[in-house]
């Protein structure tokens, strides 16, 4: 019988052929643990009694939450991270790189076919380039750590097709929405999601990222993309046999199909306070803002910094509304610096935050009040995730986020 | 017999044709600062009043710039606060576009202004020739109502400047000189006022970071003569002087020193106080866990150049965090256009949006227990910074960045 | 498994979230027991104080859903909440909360069918019992009932290298 993606990439690791509801043990090939959870996944790793890590080089260690840090505490979780690193050998520590979910695939971790977890439910971005991946807790985590193995019941498929040319003012957060509306937030609970057809196979690896960035949003376990010759560019690997064995069969066998047609897409946000309260801008056009936030491991790379730019250039954000941009690594600050990008933000007075998550986890980066309204381009919209419960927060594409941020109210691109 | 500058500045905001040290004067003020430190306060005391008024909302300016962007429900919900009362009354509002000090630097002072603002580092203002001091929020308010207030008229401090500081020695070594030399309350309630040909060569951004300070020393207000270098930073900003006022020769003086600025040498102000000034040298190889480049003391874009020069193709040390910080969009802006920031960035540094950053110790990069900063802040107070267990040293631009470089205080002539 | 219980219910609705359940604000706390007081504030800011050991959370679907932080189970075990009886669960909280002991029930019936304040008797594995009608509840897969009856993946891990 055939395979799905994750069927294949699971059966691969352990060597065997795999059905779903197998309950299999892998080696796990990366694990990535961010600065909220360091300080836990210590602690229970010491507990359980291990004297070494298993595979040093297979641990990310990445500040990002908490920085800038806004709390005394908060940089207790950097120093009990710099410590663990240096007495279990572990080198790759990024203390003021970005946002770990754009880190591991961006700075040459995971690449097509591995497996790796993090204690960080938006792990399941690292599908975009066809590895399967997903957040667990620390104690998992720190399990892990010390055997380099982790139990995952193999998962049934959702498969996703969408063929044909998206509208100018569409992207793929639009896309990724308005399937997360159809599935519901639990929609794809347990379950693993295959992104396929012609739209995303046009798409560069950053607009599916975000996509199997929010695949989470429905409940998924994982949201997958077949690795193609623009994967393996991103990647900097060949696009040899090895890769192009990455694909589903054609008779694999899916719990579920849903079909789009790229060209019935529209622009939509997500409404407070859940992510699958999915409307057309078209509908909310007209309701007031007074913040907008471009960032976050769903949208923060360079090209919504570049899609929100020109749509700002030669405007400015409109009166007592303030944007926030907050790139999601150093190297894509850089990148937004050398082509203007950054320039043509803060002249249009969008104010540039340092990279990392940012408003997205609510430790900062422009916490709103009672009453106030914030378009953003981040994956939850959860009741007092950026401030109080009475902050409304809407999710949107880039293009949206600008256009609403030069009206200061809800508008489509 | 002569008058010192303050006294003509505030003789002058009298409506008198003179008045001495020692003396109370009412006087009408030129411009109202308030940030979001306290603004809030302000407004809850504002709509307690009987009959509530605005004397004149031209010469308001609000600047949101301790808490940008927000950190938590408390501080977004006084920043509602403000904005709400700024867009109902029409008052100048300014929201992520710097350090409140540079902002008026750069867009509202000018020379003869006699101008209130609810945070101490007020008396920066004198760069340009303008008094300003710090007040807190019921003089601000008792102002922004009746658009006067009182004044004990200050005596005045001199400092005649001669020389020329020596190569990888700032404006900020030489004010903390004085004030180690002075102490912290060495100015209280007085004027401390800088002249002398040694003056003529400090750029403006100097300048600023020379009076902003001299509230370390408990100085009421810092002033210094306009002259040329004043008058073109005016003019590259579109503004004209509402007046020009210089101490006479025959003014009188509390006391008078002449410093030769060959003389001053990098320092260091070791926690906790900003008069526990040593040269740097007695610092070298502490340790530190973060550095700060900013502020509306140091966070110019001359200060940036020198952090760039000193750091360009290095990288900051290992587990130390690094932050960069413009004081307002224009000099962001600047750094951007010059390359600075992507040095940087390059190396490893955290360029963040303007704002008071760490200096304020409360959202952008405070440290935690037991940590050491170095840094381009006004202050370093015990817990300035974050934990009450924690340390702050200040230093200059460039010291800051060679110490983020190695890890541990040094000068930049050592890397 | 454990013997039965008697439970006071305290009903949430659907989609539950770790925000809700505890706010990232309060993450960075070193203890569990300082979170505790900010549990479920978001959504119901007194309920923290007000759930007494033994209490159960009966919610609708996919609760726990968002985040993969474990405080959020470890919080709701240290209010004591006996168990949680939820239309279903979100993925990776299902998986915390088995690695931290606490009891997760799967049901379809009870949440439209009780009201807070209720008393339910729990027989783990078998029934819930509430106002005199049965609910029938599953029993967990064999790997997950190892890391429970282990006492969380802690100890089981602790036994494994030899410590317990």
């Amino acid at each position: 019988m055939g395979k799905t993606l994750v069927e294949k990439i699971i059966g691969n690791k352990v060597g065997h052929d795999v059905k779903p509801g197998d309950i299999v043990t892998v080696d796990v090939d990366w694990c990535m643990i961010d600065d909220i959870m360091v300080p836990f996944a210590v602690q229970k790793f010491e507990e359980m009694g291990f004297s070494k890590v298993k595979n040093p080089d297979s641990v990310v260690l990445i500040y990002d939450h908490f920085l800038p840090a806004t709390q005394v505490d908060d940089t207790r979780h950097f120093r009990e991270g710099d410590e663990f690193a240096k007495k279990y050998g572990i080198k790759n520590v990024h203390r003021t790189d970005g946002i770990c979910h754009q880190l591991m695939t961006e700075a040459g971790y995971v690449k097509p076919g591995d497996i790796a977890f993090g204690t960080d439910s938006h792990t399941v971005t690292y599908g975009c380039v066809g590895a399967f991946s997903t957040g667990i807790g620390y104690t998992e985590m720190a399990g892990i750590l010390g055997t380099g193995q982790l139990w995952i019941k193999v998962p049934e498929t959702i498969k996703i097709e969408i063929d044909g040319t998206l509208p100018g003012n569409v992207t793929s957060k639009d896309i990724i929405l308005r399937i997360i509306g159809d599935l519901t937030a639990s929609g794809a609970t347990y379950q693993a999601i295959e992104f396929t057809g012609s739209t995303v196979e046009a798409m560069s690896v950053a607009s599916r990222m975000t996509m199997s960035n929010m695949a989470v949003e429905a409940g998924a376990k994982c949201g997958l993309f077949v690795p193609d010759d623009k994967t393996c560019d991103y990647c900097k690997i060949q696009y040899d046999d090895s890769i192009k064995a990455l694909k589903p069969d054609n008779d694999a066998k899916y719990s579920r199909i849903l079909r789009y047609r790229a060209e019935d897409m529209v622009p939509v946000l997500a409404c407070p306070s859940l992510v699958d309260n999915i409307h057309p801008v078209s509908e909310l056009k007209g309701t007031k803002v007074d913040q907008v936030f471009l960032g976050s491991c769903t949208n923060g790379r360079l090209e919504d910094l570049r899609t929100a730019a020109t749509i700002l250039k030669g405007k400015h954000v409109a009166p007592f509304v303030k944007m926030i941009v907050t790139p999601a690594s150093r190297k894509i600050y850089r990148e937004a610096l050398a082509d203007g990008t950054l320039e043509i933000l803060s002249d249009a007075g969008a104010i540039i935050t340092t990279p990392g998550c940012g408003l997205c986890c609510g430790r900062g980066g422009g916490i709103l009040s009672d009453n106030e309204v914030v378009v953003a381009t981040n994956n939850r919209n959860f009741l007092g995730r950026m401030g109080t419960s009475k902050v409304q927060i809407y999710l949107a594409s880039p293009a949206t986020a600008a256009a609403t941020a030069i009206a200061g109210k809800i508008t489509e691109a | 017999m002569g008058m010192t500058m303050a006294e003509k500045i505030i003789a002058a905001a009298a409506g008198k044709e003179s008045c001495k040290a020692g003396d109370i004067e009412t006087v009408t003020l030129d411009r109202l600062m308030s940030n979001d430190g306290t603004t809030h306060l302000t407004i809850d005391m504002y709509n307690n009043l009987k009959h509530p008024r605005i004397a004149d909302v031209d010469k308001l300016v609000w600047v949101i710039d301790h808490n940008i962007p927000a950190d938590s429900p408390k501080t977004a919900a006084s920043h509602k606060k403000m904005r709400d009362f700024a867009r109902e009354h029409g008052i100048t509002f300014y929201e992520g576009e710097g350090v409140c000090h540079q902002v008026m630097m750069e867009k509202h002072v000018r020379p003869g202004e006699l101008i209130f603002g609810a945070d101490s580092h007020t008396c920066a203002y004198g760069a340009l020739g303008a008094f300003g001091t710090g007040v807190g929020c019921t003089d601000y308010l008792y102002a922004m109502v009746t658009g006067t207030s009182w004044l004990l008229v200050p005596e005045t401090i001199r400092f005649n400047l001669h020389g020329k500081l020596n190569k990888g020695v700032y404006a900020r070594d030489l004010i903390l000189t004085i004030i180690g030399r002075i102490s912290a309350n060495g100015a209280n309630y007085k004027a401390m006022e800088f002249a002398g040909e040694g003056l003529h060569d400090l750029s403006i951004a100097d300048r600023i970071s020379i009076c902003n300070l001299c509230v370390e020393a408990g100085a009421k207000t810092a002033l210094m003569e306009v002259d040329d270098v004043a008058m073109e930073y005016l003019k590259a900003h579109g503004r004209e002087p509402k007046a020009l006022f210089a101490s006479d020769e025959d003014a009188v003086f509390a006391k008078v020193f002449d410093i030769d600025l060959s003389e001053i040498q990098p320092i260091v102000a070791k926690p906790h106080f900003v008069d526990s000034v040593v040269p740097a040298s007695e610092c070298e190889g502490t340790k530190i866990n973060e550095a700060f480049l900013g502020s509306c003391n140091n966070g110019r874009i001359e200060d940036l150049r020198v952090g760039a020069e000193v750091i360009k193709g290095k990288h900051v040390a290992e587990g130390v965090r690094f932050l960069v910080v413009p004081a307002s969009r224009e000099v962001y802006k600047q750094a951007l256009k010059e390359g600075l920031l992507d040095i940087f960035m390059a190396a490893g540094a955290m360029v963040m949006n303007p704002n008071c950053s760490v200096c304020w110790g409360a959202c952008q990069g405070v440290i935690g227990e037991g940590e050491t900063l170095i840094s381009t802040g006004t202050r370093n107070f015990k817990g300035r910074a974050g934990h009450k267990d924690s340390y702050v040293y200040l230093a200059s631009a460039a010291t800051v960045t060679a110490s983020a470089v190695e890890g541990f205080i040094t000068t930049a002539d050592k890397l | 498994m454990s013997d039965k219980f008697t439970a006071r219910i305290w009903v949430l609705g659907d989609d539950i979230d770790t925000d809700i359940i505890l706010p990232t604000e309060y993450l960075a706390f070193k203890t569990v027991e300082e979170m505790k007081p900010y549990a479920f504030s978001p959504l119901r800011p007194n309920l923290a104080s007000q759930i007494q050991p033994g209490d159960m959370i009966v919610a609708g679907n996919n609760f726990g859903c968002g985040s993969s932080r474990e405080q959020a189970p470890e919080v709701v075990k240290a209010l004591g909440v006996s168990c949680v009886v939820a239309k279903s669960y979100a993925r990776i909280f299902f998986r915390n909360a088995i690695n931290n002991g606490l009891l997760l029930i799967e049901n379809q019936d009870l949440y439209d069918e009780v009201k807070e304040g209720d008393i339910a008797e729990v027989t783990p594995g078998k029934e819930i019992v509430v106002n005199g009608k049965s609910y029938e509840i599953a029993s967990l897969p064999d790997n997950l009932l190892e890391i429970l009856e282990a006492g969380g993946l802690v100890k089981a891990m602790r036994k494994r290298n030899g410590l317990d």
